[in-house]
């Protein structure tokens, strides 16, 4: 029958939604917010890209000479350089690939030479760009230039810039830097097994017993992400290093390398494997464990056969997210590293301690290979994981065990301790006149402003920049997950957004900030008047810090109903107004958790600033690591525990305004 | 509503009215020391009230790749207080304007560039120097080093730290000095030795003698100022000037090429090498570019002016590369991981 319509009837144009003025609009704002990520992540990438492919050789056939008799006396004979070294082969070819700091003598192309002879020299350039110097003197164009021998010695050749891949040639030609890669894979995947058992051990303790004060554990557990990730670092040099007061638990090893990154990078990562893992041993079905008792299966066969199958995915993510936070950071090995390279100190080994920027884009693109995989990874988990919790669920009760709790409370309070631990040394190093020789007290260490680092002001700094990430991120990334998530059609457009949104989660910080030197500092770039502000920081933590903020906004928005937009189309409602009177008001637990997650990022965040802060926008957390640097390391403590308690207290603040604006704004919530 | 808009109107006009006074601002990018910079704009400004000093400060690397980096956009006008190692990088890359400053002709010899004009002046030398921590010392048995040779007995194995050179230019100038001191093939053989001794290299040309006044590690090769200062602040140390000879480098000043603010920026460099600012760098460090100007400062060594060695800081920019590159090549892929 509908074979016989079909025939009968001429066909008509292809089904496609009607765009409303809505729809525009939503269009138009994914596209602006996609822009705002092109330009703060895309760009830049691509200019680090394209800084590891820039290249330095020496190229001999730039440069002519012309050598006179005893005399001083010039035939006009015109020698090339090159062919000169095609002669003598005075030069091998591996010496003429160069940085962008390299010299050449020519004195070698003349066997004969001694910078005592009468022998005159002539040298030019054959094109205008060929550079070399006399002395520290730069000479540029092609003009001849005369000179005595003496004076030629001095001459060195200055290398000319071109594309290829000799940078990466450099690179895995030369052992001190590929090590690191040895290095941190050996650091991240040690500390990532480590982490995510402490943490699986934890949450299961908070999830599965009944022991007390499971509240003020969970907030203890919480504590390292309020501080920048180096200092535990700087606890760990105060109690293991050669004036440590636990000095002797290290029998003989030096905390300066594996041991104090191993331990420094499980403090710092713990509370952010602790939440995967606790909100994946939260959905658990009763039903599962009834059924484990009634078939007499012992705790142990349970454990492995019901609790684990129902976390790995936690397990996993969590596991990648360990290793991601460790293979990129920087302020822990740089504190307590000691001579053990890692990647991420190495691009700012190159930058900073060598100005080889070329240098430092190649290790930063081997730093995103790792972290990338890992990202695909965990991105191809996730979409296996399916819902646990059906309607038929029962919600898992733990039953109290008596020694089974009792153990649990002696392992958390194990753990609470050495977090304490950490922070308690912390304070007390910043209070101490001089550590060892004079353990007096006094607050001679908060006196910033006689430090390097930035003083004070690094503070205030530090809580604008907090603040202005806060708010403007939240802004930016609520908007964008809104109408990501709420536009119709327009798939490939979202799937972009989509695919844009995930990519920062990949890029460690350092990589990010490297880039972004790259490309605002350019001149050609109407950007450019960002270069060395405050309004450059904000953009570069949101960026850094925009996935994950991202995710928490989209679940949120999972949860209304789409037709909540169909309700006020059909009302004629404009969306914006459904958004600021129904969406934004319903969504106000994840957009404060949004805000909070940046704010106390922004305090903290060291790698992504590292380079480009200026004088005029230190922060606390550069002032940490510089401070640090330059041997002063009771401030540097001092500093880190101002971040602490301010991040407390936002805490606080955070969680006394949520109760405040929830009261009023999920009232609905309850019956 | 109005009324605050108002408000804020004539505090806007306000602004640029107190701005107007001052005639000229400087971006000056600099190293120096956090605590003497205040000093040395408020002298400044005492003979030059109309100059502004916007002072850009970071440490000797960071200020160096910053300047580097910013090559094709320059935003310092002057660069004042950088290793003069650096500041010759930068003249190899056509960065600084040549120009003799007014009374130029009356500065030691050695402080000046010598091409002519000259495109940086000194202002003072920053000299290497051993800081030996005396109770660590006496706890562990150890005698006070005298020389550089010193450092590669046994004896003072795991208790000797040094900046690392390729992230320090304190750590580059004893490197520099030990090749120019021991010439090329005994220089790396004495670092052959004292690599043996050293318990890490440090990122930052301070942080040994630091670590030396707190007694994490006893030895710690670092410079005379940074010293005198932690002597100053009551570290248990000594300050020692290996009896070969010490390798400096020296707080140097340029115009930055290209600058829009040439007549103030001139302005600011005659002054940076007139006699009262040299007295002025004197209470930080012993050894400044105006002769007769220095008087001893406290807990300084008092022989380090003679055993600053004839510094050939063109040796040391032309051949950077070369050495951190082989320098990294013996060193750092040595430092094995212990796991």
């Amino acid at each position: 029958m509908s074979v016989t319509t079909s025939d009968r009837l001429p066909k008509g144009r292809p089904l496609s939604l009607k765009l409303g003025r809505d729809d525009l609009l939503m269009r138009g704002f994914i596209l602006m917010i996609a822009l705002y990520l092109i330009i703060t992540l895309a760009l830049p990438l691509y200019a680090m890209l394209s800084k590891a492919f820039s290249t330095f050789r020496f190229d001999l056939s730039q440069i002519e000479l012309q050598v006179s008799d005893q005399e001083g006396n010039f035939d006009g004979t015109i020698l090339s350089a090159a062919t000169l070294n095609d002669e003598t082969g005075a030069i091998g070819a591996d010496s003429m690939a160069a940085s962008s700091d390299s010299r050449l003598e020519l004195t070698p192309l003349f066997p004969d030479f001694s910078f005592r002879s009468p022998v005159r020299y002539k040298i030019r350039g054959t094109t205008a760009d060929t550079a070399y110097l006399i002395g520290s003197e730069r000479i540029t164009g092609t003009e001849w230039k005369e000179m005595d021998s003496n004076t030629f010695r001095r001459v060195v050749l200055r290398p000319a810039q071109s594309f290829g891949f000799s940078n990466f040639t450099t690179y895995f030609s030369t052992p001190s830097l590929f090590r690191s890669i040895e290095n941190s894979l050996f650091i991240s995947i040690v500390s990532t097994i480590v982490t995510v058992s402490l943490a699986f051990a934890f949450a299961y303790a908070l999830s599965r017993s009944c022991m007390r004060f499971k509240g003020v554990f969970r907030l203890i557990a919480m504590a390292p992400i309020l501080v920048p990730s180096l200092l535990p670092g700087i606890a760990l040099v105060y109690l293991f290093g050669n004036q440590g007061m636990l000095k002797g638990m290290m029998m003989g090893e030096s905390i300066y390398g594996p041991y104090g990154i191993l331990i420094g990078s499980v403090f710092f990562t713990f509370p952010h494997a602790l939440i995967i893992i606790t909100t994946a041993l939260a959905i658990s079905d009763a039903r599962l464990y009834e059924a484990a008792i009634a078939l007499r299966a012992s705790r142990w066969k349970t454990f492995w056969t019901v609790t684990i199958p129902g976390a790995r995915y936690g397990l996993i993510s969590a596991a990648f997210v360990v290793f991601n936070l460790v293979i990129t950071d920087f302020g822990l090995p740089k504190v307590i590293g000691g001579q053990y390279n890692m990647l991420a100190v190495d691009i700012y080994k190159q930058v900073i301690g060598q100005q080889n920027f070329e240098m430092g884009a190649v290790v930063s693109v081997v730093l995103l290979m790792p972290a990338f995989i890992a990202f695909a990874v965990d991105r191809q988990v996730q979409k296996k994981q399916v819902a646990l919790l059906s309607a038929r669920s029962v919600v898992f009760e733990p039953k109290p065990h008596k020694s089974f709790d009792r153990l649990c409370f002696l392992y958390c309070t194990l753990v609470a301790v050495f977090i304490i631990g950490i922070l308690g040394v912390c304070q007390f190093a910043a209070l101490i006149k001089f550590w060892p020789y004079d353990l007096s007290l006094s607050l001679k260490n908060y006196n910033f402003d006689v430090m390097d680092g930035g003083g004070w002001e690094a503070y205030g700094n530090s809580i604008k920049l907090a603040i202005l990430t806060a708010i403007f991120g939240t802004i930016v990334v609520f908007t964008g997950a809104y109408m990501v998530d709420k536009t119709r059609g327009f798939k490939s457009g979202r799937n972009i957004f989509q695919l844009l949104a995930m990519l920062p989660m990949a890029i460690p910080g350092m990589v990010l900030g490297l880039a972004y030197i790259f490309f605002f500092n350019d001149p050609d770039n109407p950007l450019n008047f960002l270069y060395g502000t405050m309004a450059i920081l904000v953009i570069v933590t949101i960026t850094h810090f925009y996935t994950v903020s991202h995710l928490t906004a989209v679940t949120a928005l999972k949860q209304m109903d789409g037709e909540f937009e169909s309700v006020a189309a059909s009302l004629k409602q404009p969306f914006y107004k459904l958004f600021a009177r129904v969406t934004v008001p319903v969504c106000m637990p994840a957009i404060l958790d949004i805000g909070i997650y940046l704010f106390v990022n922004a305090m903290t965040t060291v790698s992504a600033v590292v380079f480009l802060y200026s004088t005029d926008t230190a922060l606390a957390s550069i002032a940490v690591l510089n401070m640090d640097d330059a041997g002063d390391i009771a401030p540097a403590a001092a500093m880190g525990m101002m971040i602490f308690y301010t991040n407390a207290a936002a805490r606080i603040l955070h969680l006394a305004a949520s109760k405040g604006i929830l009261k009023r704004t999920q009232a609905w919530r309850l019956r | 509503m109005i009324q605050f808009k108002k408000l804020a109107l004539t505090a806007i006009a306000g602004l640029f009215v107190a701005n107007s006074v001052m005639a000229a601002e400087l971006t000056v990018y600099t190293a120096v020391e956090a605590e003497d910079l205040k000093r040395y704009a408020e002298e400044f400004n005492k003979s030059h009230p109309d100059i502004k000093i916007n002072w850009v400060r970071d440490s000797t690397g960071i200020i160096t790749a910053k300047l580097l980096a910013e090559k094709n956009n320059p935003q310092a006008d002057v660069i004042w207080g950088l290793a003069a190692t650096s500041l010759l990088l930068m003249k190899s890359e056509g960065m600084l304007e040549p120009y003799a400053p007014k009374g130029v002709e009356n500065l030691d010899k050695k402080f000046v560039d010598k091409s002519n004009p000259p495109t940086w002046t000194g202002m003072d030398a920053w000299v290497a120097a051993v800081c030996f921590n005396t109770i660590e010392g006496e706890k562990l048995g150890l005698k006070a080093p005298t020389s550089w040779k010193d450092l590669t007995k046994p004896e003072y194995k795991g208790h000797v730290i040094m900046p690392n050179p390729a992230s320090s230019g304190t750590g580059f100038l004893d490197v520099s000095s030990w090749l120019q001191m021991f010439g090329e093939e005994g220089g790396w053989e004495y670092m052959d030795g004292l690599h043996e001794n050293i318990a890490r290299y440090t990122h930052s040309g301070s942080a040994p003698c630091k670590l030396a006044a707190s007694g994490e590690i006893p030895i710690g090769i670092s410079f005379a100022f940074r010293g005198a200062k932690s002597k100053a602040d009551g570290a248990p140390i000594e300050i020692i000037v290996p009896e070969e000879g010490v390798g400096w480098d020296m707080e140097a000043t340029a115009i930055v090429a290209g600058t829009a603010n040439l007549d103030a920026a001139k302005t600011l460099v005659d002054w940076t090498i007139t006699k009262e600012a040299n007295v002025m760098y004197n209470t930080g460090y012993a050894v400044v570019a105006y002769p007769g100007v220095a008087k001893p400062v406290k807990f300084f060594p008092e022989n380090l002016t003679e055993k600053m060695i004839d510094n050939d800081f063109e040796f040391a920019a032309n051949n950077r590369n070369a050495i951190l590159a082989e320098w990294q090549k013996r060193y750092d892929s040595k430092s094995e991981p212990k796991s």
